[in-house]
């Protein structure tokens, strides 16, 4: 313990204190803030890049799932859409047939009207002409038969039988 | 077991080299002479001295010649009295400055008549008078080029943080190294939020001893920090660094401990307030006496190899001082480490946050 006392340089130790505290203060100032501050900054900058890295990551599987989402939509709507036409497209055809149909049976009623009035027509005719013809025929006779008495009474005498027959 | 084994064989073949050693009757004197000037030299190797010598080597005239560069001797002697450490030859001149003459003795200045004599009283101590000396002796020179490299290392790194965000150059190793420091010494004993305060201090402590511990390594032949002066000097600035920035907490825990009943409060008083005074004195002693010894047991076992001369025990001296200063590289990181780290634990209960749990 003496020959530390002994030792014990006042000069060096005040120097060392002066230089010492200098040499804090100096590399406070000029190096340690500024290196503490870069290293602090970096430490920041690489934590927020990783945070925003995750959070991008997030968003990329939301959009994901949305796109997901939409190309269902559009398939399910594209069904739809043609699930309608198909639809529609029975319909139509549906209807046209029915229609089709109608018009059919209007015009085959029509025809049969036609045809049915025709032959009334036709059949009026046929009698008055079978009519004109007998009547002509029935003149000839007459007229050939009554030619001779005889015969003309014979003819009323038959006659008469058989409108008292009726 | 390998390893026992060895050691043990190291062990065996020492004890026989020292044996053989001292039957050597006839060489016994000339080897007394090697130990005193081994043991002079390694006490002149752990004193400061007034110039920067690196070797020094003896003509055949019997003239000490040193090789290195004088430093000013500044002394405070009823006025400031500046000249040149040459002027003093090593102690082994009388230097006269202003009608006054000085002479080193034992790496210290004392004021001497003109022939240079030095008063002992019975304890063969210099009774001399001895003037405030504040010369840039080789210690200073050197604690003043390491802060100058200091200075110069970390401005570079900090600049090189402005180009990208990773450091360039020497900044590279630096980094991990100030990062480890900010986040297992300064941030678990001091807290999240007031470590910043004292960052600058740990940081500079830790590098200004490593580096220096680590220059005494060299064979420069530098010792800085195996002097109590520069130890307590750094211990100083923790002590005061936890005194003046100290909260109420620290204050109420040192003279009225909380928890405890009231009389024993008063004898802690004085025992608590000793022991802010004793944690920077261990702080000053552990380091000067890690390095202290260290740099004795190195050089008594390089000495060691002058003093066996044969073969074998001057080998076996170079492998030990060559694991030894192995060691020692570990010891001046370590011992960087345990004074940062316990400066940190210090400002750490000198800021701590109240608990309310007692």
């Amino acid at each position: 313990m003496e020959k530390l006392i002994n030792e014990f340089s006042i000069g060096l130790f005040f120097w060392q204190l002066v230089l010492f505290i200098g040499l804090v203060l100096l590399l406070r100032k000029f190096a340690w803030k500024p290196i503490l501050d870069a290293v602090e900054k970096r430490e920041s900058g690489i934590e927020e890049a990783l945070k925003s890295a995750e959070k991008a990551k997030l968003e990329m599987q939301n959009l994901q799932a949305d796109n997901q989402k939409l190309l269902q939509e559009a398939r399910a709507e594209r069904e739809a859409m043609l699930k309608d036409a198909r639809d529609m497209k029975n319909k139509m055809i549906e209807d046209a047939k029915g229609e089709a149909q109608e018009q059919a049976n209007k015009m085959i009623t029509q025809a049969q009207a036609a045809i049915e009035s025709e032959k009334k027509a036709a059949m009026a005719e046929l009698k008055n002409h079978v009519a004109g013809l007998s009547l002509e025929i029935a003149e000839k006779v007459v007229r050939t038969e009554l030619s001779n008495k005889d015969k003309q009474l014979k003819l009323v005498e038959t006659m008469l039988g058989e409108k008292s027959l009726n | 077991m390998q390893n026992i084994i060895s050691i043990k064989t190291i062990c065996l073949l020492f004890f026989l080299v020292s044996i053989l050693s001292f039957a050597n009757k006839e060489k016994h004197s000339e080897e007394l002479n090697v130990k005193t000037e081994i043991k002079e030299y390694i006490n002149h190797h752990l004193l400061d001295s007034y110039d920067f010598s690196l070797t020094s080597y003896t003509t055949d005239s019997g003239d000490h010649k040193y090789i290195g560069f004088p430093l000013p001797v500044i002394l405070w002697d009823n006025g400031l009295k500046v000249f040149s450490s040459s002027k003093l030859h090593h102690g082994e001149k009388v230097a006269e400055v202003d009608g006054n003459y000085y002479k080193s003795y034992h790496g210290k200045i004392y004021k001497t008549d003109a022939s240079g004599t030095i008063n002992y009283d019975e304890n063969h101590h210099a009774t001399n008078a001895k003037p405030l000396d504040f010369s840039i002796t080789k210690n200073v020179f050197t604690i003043f080029i390491i802060g100058l490299l200091m200075f110069f290392m970390f401005t570079r790194m900090a600049k090189s943080y402005k180009s990208s965000a990773l450091p360039k150059g020497i900044g590279r190793g630096l980094e991990p190294i100030i990062l480890y420091i900010r986040d297992d010494i300064a941030i678990p004993n001091i807290g999240i939020k007031k470590y910043k305060r004292y960052m600058p201090y740990l940081l500079t402590v830790f590098f200004f001893i490593w580096i220096i511990n680590l220059l005494g390594l060299t064979p420069l032949g530098i010792n800085v920090t195996n002097n109590i002066a520069v130890t307590l000097a750094l211990a100083l600035v923790t002590y005061f660094l936890t005194t003046f920035t100290a909260n109420k907490n620290y204050w109420g825990h040192i003279f009225w401990m909380p928890g405890v009943p009231w009389p024993m409060r008063i004898i802690l008083a004085p025992i608590e307030l000793l022991g802010t005074l004793i944690k920077p004195f261990s702080l000053m002693i552990r380091l000067y006496a890690n390095i202290t010894a260290g740099h004795i047991v190195l050089m008594s076992i390089i000495g060691l190899m002058f003093i066996f001369k044969n073969w074998l025990g001057s080998s076996l001296s170079f492998g030990l001082a060559f694991a030894l200063s192995l060691l020692e590289l570990l010891v001046a990181a370590l011992q960087a480490y345990i004074f940062t780290m316990l400066s940190a634990l210090y400002f750490g209960s000198a800021v701590e946050e109240p608990h309310h749990d007692h």
